[in-house]
C-alpha cells in the first residue's frame, strides 16, 4: 500500500519557540488518521505545513509524491484542505464561493456545475445555496468549508477540526461522510474530541509540545489505560512524561 | 493563468457585492466634479480641456486608492481566508497579480464614469480628444502605482487602519515630491535631492500624459514601479503567510 501523505522530519520554529519538532509519519490510502493533541500542541501548524501554507523550518512533506515545498501547486492539486475555523469569504453566496474554489481548481462550464452540485449534496447545503455565507450559522459555515475541500474529489483530505461547532446530528453526518470516503482516500483529521477518534479513525497520532508521543490504532491507545481520557492525559501532560 | 483570472473575477465581483464599490465611485465622482469646477476654475479658464480634472485626480486617488488596497491582504489575514486562498493550486504571484488587476480594473471603471466631463468639454468647445485620452491613461497609471504600493503595504499587516495610514503616507510622498512647494524648497537648499524628488514624483510623470505626450521614460517608470511593488508584495506574502 503506497503512502499518499508522507511527512518527513517536519520542524517549524517561531523565533526561539519550536512549534513542531521533528514530526514524521505517513498515511496510506484507506487510512483515516486522527491527529490528536491539546490546544497549542502543533496540530494546526503541522497541517498548515502539509497544506503548503506555512514553509517548514526543516524537513518536508509529500502529497501523492509531490513535495509541498518544491512543487507546491502540483501538491495542492491532490489536496482538499479545511483550514482551522473553516474560513470563507463572507459576502459570497454558497454557490458563488464553491464555484470560485472549483474554477481555481480548473473546472469550467458543466463540469464545474456538476462538481458544485455534488459537493453541496454531500454536505447538505442545497437549502442555502443562494445565501451569502455571512448569514449562515456556524454549522453551515463549517459545511461550506468542507464542501470546498471535497469539491474536486481529492486523493488526500486534510481537515482541521471538521466537526467543531456542529450539533450532534451534523457531527454524525460528517463522520458518516468521512467513513464513506475513507476507502478511496488518505484522510487526516485533527481533533481534541476523543470519542471522534474511536468513531472514525483507523489510526491515531498524538502530538504534544510539537512532538509525536504516540502512533497507534485507537484500540491500542485505549488499551493503555482505564479510559481514553486518562491515556490522553498521561501522554500529553508534561509532569507525567517527566516522571 | 487560469488561477489569475479566477482570482481577478472573484475580487472584482467582491467590490460590487459590498457597498465598497458604490461608496467609492460616488465619492470619487462627486469630489472629482466638485474640485474640477470650483478649485479648478473649469469655466473661468476658458479652455476646452480637462487639465483641471487631471491635476486633482492624483490627490483624490491619494485617499481613495489606499481605502481599496487596505483590505486586499489585511482582510484575508483577519478572516483567515488567506489560508484558503494560498492552499488552492495557484501560484502566489497569480493571487497577487489577480488582486491587483481587479483593483486596477475597478479604478478604471471609476475613471470611465467621469465621461460626462468629456462630453461637457466637447459640447462647450473643440478639445483635443487625443490629449484627453492620454490624460486618462496617465490617471490610470497613477492609480496602478498607488495600488501596487498600497497592496504591498497591506500584505505586511493584518490591521486595515495601519495599512490605510501607511499607504496614504506613501502615496502622499509620491505625489507631493513633485509639487512646486517641495521642489522649490529643495532646489534652493539641497539641489541634488530636488532631482531625486522630481524623479520619483508621480505628478511630474502625469504631467507628460496630460499634455498629450506618452514618453517611453514615463511608461517604463510606471511599469517598473508597479512590477517592483508587486514583486515585493509576493515576497511579503510568502514570508509572512501565517501571521
Amino acid at each position: 500500500m503506497t503512502a499518499l501523505i508522507e511527512i518527513e522530519r517536519l520542524t517549524k520554529r517561531f523565533g526561539g519557540f519550536t512549534a513542531v519538532d521533528d514530526v514524521t509519519f505517513s498515511v496510506a490510502k484507506g487510512e483515516v488518521l486522527g491527529f490528536l493533541g491539546p490546544n497549542g500542541a502543533g496540530k494546526s501548524t503541522t497541517m498548515r505545513m502539509l497544506a503548503g501554507f506555512m514553509t517548514p523550518t526543516s524537513g518536508t512533506a509529500r502529497i501523492c509524491g509531490e513535495d509541498v515545498v518544491d512543487r507546491p501547486v502540483a501538491a495542492k492539486r491532490h489536496l482538499g484542505f479545511l483550514p482551522e475555523g473553516a474560513p470563507t469569504y463572507p459576502e459570497m453566496t454558497v454557490t458563488g464561493f464553491l464555484q470560485f474554489c472549483g474554477r481555481a481548481r480548473g473546472f469550467h462550464g458543466s463540469a464545474l456545475n456538476d462538481r458544485v452540485a455534488h459537493a453541496m449534496a454531500l454536505t447538505q447545503l442545497e437549502g442555502v445555496r443562494l445565501q451569502p455565507v455571512e448569514t449562515l450559522s456556524k454549522g453551515f459555515k463549517r459545511r461550506v468549508g468542507l464542501a470546498a475541500a471535497l469539491l474536486h474529489d481529492p486523493a488526500v483530505l486534510v481537515l482541521d477540526e471538521p466537526t467543531d461547532g456542529l450539533d450532534p446530528n451534523q457531527k454524525h453526518e460528517v463522520r458518516n461522510l468521512i467513513r464513506a470516503m475513507a476507502p478511496e482516500k488518505a484522510i487526516v483529521i485533527s481533533t481534541h474530541i476523543l470519542e471522534e477518534v474511536a468513531a472514525v479513525c483507523t489510526r491515531a497520532v498524538v502530538i504534544a509540545r510539537g512532538r509525536v508521543v504516540a502512533d497507534a490504532t485507537p484500540a491500542e491507545l485505549a488499551a493503555k489505560g482505564p479510559t481514553m481520557d486518562a491515556v490522553f492525559r498521561a501522554l500529553t501532560l508534561p509532569e507525567v512524561e517527566a516522571a | 493563468m487560469g488561477g489569475l483570472v479566477t482570482v481577478f473575477r472573484r475580487e472584482l465581483a467582491g467590490y460590487f457585492a459590498t457597498p465598497v464599490a458604490y461608496v467609492f465611485i460616488v465619492i470619487f465622482l462627486v469630489m472629482a466634479g466638485a474640485l474640477t469646477f470650483t478649485l479648478g476654475n473649469f469655466f473661468a479658464r476658458g479652455q476646452a480641456d480637462l487639465q483641471p480634472f487631471f491635476t486633482f485626480v492624483p490627490w483624490l486617488f491619494l485617499f481613495l486608492v489606499p481605502a481599496l488596497t487596505m483590505r486586499l491582504w489585511a482582510e484575508e489575514r483577519r478572516l483567515g481566508t488567506i489560508e484558503l486562498l494560498l492552499t488552492l493550486p495557484l501560484a502566489q504571484w497569480e493571487a497577487v497579480v489577480g488582486k491587483f488587476l481587479a483593483a486596477w480594473a475597478f479604478c478604471a471603471i471609476a475613471l470611465a464614469l467621469t465621461f460626462p466631463l468629456v462630453i461637457t468639454v466637447n459640447v462647450l468647445g473643440n478639445p483635443d480628444n487625443g490629449v484627453i485620452l492620454t490624460g486618462y491613461l496617465g490617471c490610470l497609471m497613477v492609480a496602478g502605482a498607488f495600488l501596487a504600493v498600497g497592496a504591498a503595504i497591506s500584505a505586511l499587516t493584518k490591521n486595515q487602519v495601519i495599512a490605510f495610514v501607511l499607504a496614504v503616507a506613501a502615496c502622499f510622498f509620491l505625489t507631493a515630491a513633485g509639487s512646486p512647494v517641495v521642489t522649490e524648497f529643495l532646489s534652493q537648499r539641497v539641489p541634488q535631492l530636488a532631482d531625486i524628488a522630481r524623479g520619483i514624483s508621480i505628478t511630474e510623470r502625469l504631467g507628460g500624459f496630460t499634455r498629450g505626450v506618452i514618453s517611453a521614460r514615463d511608461v517604463v517608470f510606471f511599469a517598473s514601479f508597479m512590477a517592483f511593488f508587486l514583486f515585493a508584495n509576493t515576497i511579503a506574502i510568502d514570508q509572512r503567510k501565517a501571521d
